[in-house]
């Protein structure tokens, strides 16, 4: 790659000095606007962290305490605040302990710049020490990666990435920059990346396409929203609700898409998929017509592909082109951003209203209610069940809270329970399910967005995962609320064991350590609780405390989530027990 | 759904570690890929693939979009055997010594000249046939000299050109267009 670089447009904004590639790498994430970095050093990369000795006023580098955590920190930063996350591995471990969050970010379509070291490049493919092929092994699950073994291709290609991180449907990048590379100088300029000949990120709705949707729209009889992460990642909150207000469409979200309508609005209907609510799975196979915002027919949401939406006509709005019709028919695609759509359709769509139809869904909600809802809220005398301690933190912070859930039971009984009210500020680990996310999630979400409070909600299992991260809270003195739920499983996959595998435990129970001992140990404030008498008080502590605050809540050990959409099977035939 | 042969074009930029990301997409799929094929193009800069494969046509749409969502590559696309004007190139070494001493001689040269093939190089040992041709005719070919040994045989990948008249520089001049405007759009 030439520094011309013939194929990509630029403009340029700054003089030329002399400076170290090192150097350039700073430089040039100060013209990205990066003012916070995740990371761990190393030999490989060493200049680079020389080089930041020099701007800390400016650049604010974060020590974590594995490389994972890096990752996933930059990850929680990008996802509440729209900004590309930022994050730096040494080579070779330091490099592939990276490559579980990269790849996360990338099924969850996460603009992320990860940084590697890397031998000289005289010594690549010769098995150095630390040597790894990271480009290599970074390529399935990046969205671009570059391996830069000359200062003078610094600029460009930092730009190049944080070009393609952040535009279109978002993504990881990976740059990987030899020692040589960090040492030798360069005429340091630098130039926004403003387009690639070769990738077009903004296709524009057609005409035709937003007409014929309009049409199927105006005249469908029990018309259907499925919301998903692209209207978040297009920041058309308001778009969409204006839509689903002028069309009176009643709405349910996936997983990644919980917000984008708050969830207390009339026209929500609830949340979608294998542990989402009764109706909006079973109306799923009952609607006319689908309108599909900015989600990927994900096999969570769909079930059974042979049995889902069968009846439906489909309309899906959809920026990356290869989603449309790849796991559900479209009869009408536009292929364009969330916001741009929505607002080319809005003069074409009627104001109606579909109370009638609306009516069925609360019809299965008292069903729903009855059957599981009232269960999970149950109040034994002496045991505490997940959904109390969700449903309280949800009220106590008014469902404005940035929510970090991990993997597992307690992720589903979050995403069921805590109303989400604000912007961006539901942070999950949604395709790829990476147990250990929410810790250093967090960590990051907090560096984002200081003054709100950022609470992790982390099962026993995930939590062991990461949690040497706790040296990063206590470092940083990270001000981010932790929430246990511990119930001496992992759990998720006790509950298949137990339907599926004829409660054969095999492998999911947990002796766990003394976690109040442990996060102490960090500096942390801690408190256990057990008897439901205290979880009112305890959440109200936790949450008046000024700074991190670590509450474990001893909950039923063998606790189901229900309902349950089991795989292989349609959404119609959600089970609520 | 049944399984045909399809050639995949992709135009792209010149890079290091392109193909390596291209080949990912069918490991992934569990799709093999026959044949694969790259060179320069008519424009300058500009690498094109080509690419054969056996798979359904549903699996084979999702491959090329797959390959096409890539940053550095230009435009992907999918053609049927039908859509194409394609050719490919065998070599085959044949056992010169047997055919001498079984006095075989007249008969090979006239099965070389029946399947339009020629001799490359000549030594006493071997002798080195080269046929360009359709697939199936370089099959017919190699199963027509196993009876005078078939020392080694190597075929190329496929060269293809679809059979509409495209314009692969204009399309790339409208790109570089579209590119400099939205760097206008977002205001320099």
């Amino acid at each position: 790659m030439s520094t011309q670089a013939p194929h990509a447009a630029y403009k340029m904004k700054t003089l030329p000095r002399t400076m170290t590639g090192a150097e350039a790498v700073v430089a040039s994430l100060l013209e990205e606007g990066v003012d916070t970095i995740f990371g761990y050093p190393g030999g490989a990369i060493m200049p680079v962290y020389d080089a930041f000795y020099d701007y800390q006023d400016r650049l604010r580098h974060i020590l974590v305490r594995h490389e994972q955590g890096a990752v996933h920190a930059a990850q929680g930063y990008a996802r509440v605040s729209n900004r590309v996350g930022v994050c730096i591995a040494t080579s070779g471990p330091g490099a592939t302990n990276l490559i579980t969050g990269i790849a996360d970010a990338q099924v969850d379509s996460t603009p992320l710049v990860c940084i590697t070291g890397q031998v000289g490049s005289h010594l690549l493919g010769t098995d150095a020490f630390q040597e790894t092929d990271v480009i290599g092994i970074s390529m399935p699950v990046t969205k671009w990666n570059y391996q830069i073994t000359k200062a003078e291709e610094i600029p460009a290609a930092f730009a190049k990435a944080f070009y393609i991180a952040r535009s279109g449907r978002p993504g990881p990048v990976l740059l990987d920059i030899t020692k040589d590379a960090q040492f030798k100088t360069l005429d340091f300029t630098y130039a926004p990346c403003t387009g690639i000949r070769s990738y077009a990120p903004y296709p524009k709705s057609r005409p035709d396409d937003v007409i014929a949707a309009a049409a199927l729209i105006n005249s469908a009889k029990k018309p259907y929203i499925l919301a998903g992460h692209g209207i978040l990642l297009s920041q058309a909150q308001e778009e969409f609700k204006a839509f689903v207000e002028k069309t009176g469409i009643p709405v349910a979200s996936t997983l990644m898409g919980l917000s984008a309508l708050p969830c207390d609005h009339p026209l929500y209907v609830g949340y979608l998929g294998m542990h989402g609510n009764y109706a909006p799975n079973v109306k799923t196979n009952e609607a006319d017509v689908i309108i599909a915002v900015g989600m990927r027919f994900d096999d969570r949401v769909t079930g059974d592909l042979s049995r889902y939406a069968k009846q439906a006509r489909v309309i899906h709005i959809e920026i990356d082109p290869s989603e449309i019709n790849k796991n559900v028919k479209a009869e009408v695609a536009i292929n364009a951003d969330a916001k741009e759509a929505l607002l080319a359709l809005m003069p074409h769509v009627q104001e109606r209203s579909h109370d009638a139809w609306i009516g069925e869904f609360k019809a299965l909600d008292k069903i729903e209610h009855e059957k599981v809802i009232v269960k999970d809220f149950a109040l034994p005398e002496n045991s505490i069940k997940m959904a109390n301690v969700v449903e309280r933190i949800s009220r106590k912070t008014k469902g404005e809270a940035i929510v970090v859930t991990d993997v597992g039971q307690h992720q589903m009984v979050t995403s069921r329970y805590y109303a989400y009210r604000g912007q961006d500020n539901n942070v999950t680990s949604g395709g790829l399910g990476t147990m250990g996310f929410a810790l250093p999630a967090a960590i990051g979400a907090k560096f984002a967005r200081p003054d709100e409070e950022v609470i992790a909600i982390i099962g026993d299992g995930g939590f062991q995962m990461t949690l040497q991260e706790l040296g990063t809270i206590f470092q940083e003195n990270t001000g981010v609320k932790i929430v246990l739920l511990n119930n001496n499983f992992l759990g998720m996959v006790r509950q298949w064991q137990q339907l599926f595998f004829d409660r054969r435990y095999s492998s999911v129970e947990m002796k766990n350590p003394d976690f109040i001992k442990i996060t102490e140990g960090f500096g942390l404030k801690a408190r256990k609780i057990e008897h439901p008498s205290e979880l009112d008080g305890a959440i109200d502590e936790m949450l008046a405390h000024d700074g991190p605050y670590f509450l474990e809540v001893v909950v039923e050990r063998e606790e189901n989530v229900f309902p349950m959409v089991p795989t292989g099977a349609s959404v119609a035939e959600i089970r609520l027990e | 759904m049944q399984k045909k042969l399809f050639t995949i074009i992709a135009f792209t930029e010149n890079r290091i570690g392109l193909l390596n990301r291209i080949t990912i997409i069918f490991t992934r799929r569990h799709i093999n890929i026959e044949s694969l094929t790259t060179s320069e193009c008519e424009v300058e800069g500009v690498h094109r693939f080509t690419i054969t494969t056996r798979t359904t046509k549903e699996r084979a749409v999702k491959v090329v979009q797959q390959i096409d969502k890539l940053v550095e590559v230009i435009k992907a696309s999918l053609h049927e055997e039908e859509e194409t004007v394609y050719q490919e190139l065998a070599l085959y070494k044949v056992d010169a010594r047997q055919i001498a001493e079984n006095g075989l001689f007249t008969a090979f040269l006239n099965t070389i000249k029946k399947y339009d093939a020629h001799i490359q190089t000549a030594t006493d040992d071997y002798i080195i046939i080269e046929k360009v041709g359709r697939r199936v005719e370089v099959f017919m070919l190699l199963d027509a000299l196993k009876e005078y040994h078939v020392l080694e045989f190597a075929k190329s990948g496929r060269v293809a050109m679809t059979r509409s008249a495209n314009d692969l520089d204009q399309y790339l001049r409208d790109v570089e267009a579209r590119v400099a405007e939205e760097a206008h759009e977002v205001g320099v």
